[in-house]
């Protein structure tokens, strides 16, 4: 994929995948993440006040991140993610991620970006939201990973 | 409406202030490369084939995302009496606010230098700014952002991450 493919309203295939309690532990534990509701049943319940063990948040950065460059392919890079959690994923929900290009841009550096708005939802609710600045690259031989120093304005 | 308790004064002089100036624990390494690419089924040629690899980042690198796990703790290191807390400044606050439960609300990271194997990185952590007394459906407490800035053992700076915590006390 080459900038010349993408333009704003362009939207992502959808990637669901059924969330279970070793999704949750092995995302937690692969992220250094030893915190007992993630793990834990009994913690996140009478602790946190919630059904289960839950995703933690560097677990989901890693799952957009997939989500994205699943898309641009390996010379896609990821210049900058935010994130807002609304709400949590559970062992036993299936979570679709999904996402739309808001924007391209070329900038004074000639580095193509797009600009995306990506879901994680479960039964339709918006779980956490997620908002990335992927560049791309302008054409076949150029590659957005051999930028440094100014030439990289993510 | 219950007027909003002031900031305490200790609080108020830490906005700003560099704190926990540290160096991770460990290397940057590829096992907990291909687990986290495997956590979350990551097929990625990039970080699965060297020869990509080798072509479009001059050898192995982590994805972006993992930037926080590389300055996460051990759950147990020999001579540690206590567990060590990620992100001090999150659970500083916690203590010094006497609000007991919190959560994250919004992370947002820059990405800069790529991360590679082998790399051991620095990390400090600026708190930015605490909000007034808020009333959320979890409890009542404030929101706070935090900045990690993290470089490499070159002084390059590789990322950027900035949190959102909601510290806060259940209703009784």
């Amino acid at each position: 994929m080459t900038f010349e493919d993408i333009a704003a309203g362009d939207e992502l295939k959808p990637l669901a995948y059924d969330v279970t309690a070793t999704t949750v532990v092995l995302g937690a534990l692969a992220t250094r993440d030893w915190r007992p509701m993630h793990h834990d049943h009994y913690f996140a319940v009478e602790r946190n006040g919630v059904k289960d063990i839950f995703m933690n948040a560097p677990n989901q950065a890693a799952w957009f991140e997939r989500y994205v460059t699943d898309w641009t392919g390996p010379r896609g890079r990821l210049g900058r993610m935010r994130f807002r959690m609304k709400g949590s994923v559970f062992p036993g929900d299936t979570m679709v991620l999904a996402g739309t290009v808001r924007s391209t841009e070329v900038d004074d550096a000639g580095c193509g970006w797009a600009e995306l708005d990506v879901t994680l939802s479960v039964e339709g609710d918006v779980k956490t939201e997620c908002a990335v600045r992927v560049a791309v690259p302008t054409a076949g031989d150029d590659n957005p990973w051999s930028r440094r120093g100014d030439r990289w304005r993510p | 409406m219950t007027p909003s308790a002031a900031l305490p004064a200790e609080v108020e002089t830490l906005i700003g202030a560099v704190q926990y100036e540290e160096t991770s624990e460990f290397p940057v390494e590829r096992g907990y490369i291909w687990t986290s690419l495997s956590s979350v089924e990551n097929g990625n040629p990039l970080f699965w084939d060297d020869s990509v690899a080798a072509e479009l980042t001059d050898g192995p690198i982590a994805p972006p995302s993992m930037i926080s796990t590389w300055f996460r703790p051990h759950h147990w290191a020999p001579g540690r009496t206590e567990q060590k807390l990620p992100l001090r400044i999150h659970f500083d606050l916690k203590e010094k606010l006497d609000l007991p439960e919190a959560v994250m609300s919004d992370n947002s990271v820059v990405f800069h230098e790529p991360v590679r194997p082998g790399d051991v990185l620095s990390t400090r952590q600026i708190l930015r700014a605490v909000s007034d007394e808020k009333s959320t459906k979890l409890g009542t407490g404030r929101f706070w952002e935090i900045d990690v800035e993290y470089h490499n053992q070159r002084g390059e700076l590789v990322a950027v991450e900035s949190w959102t915590g909601f510290g806060y006390r259940r209703p009784s």
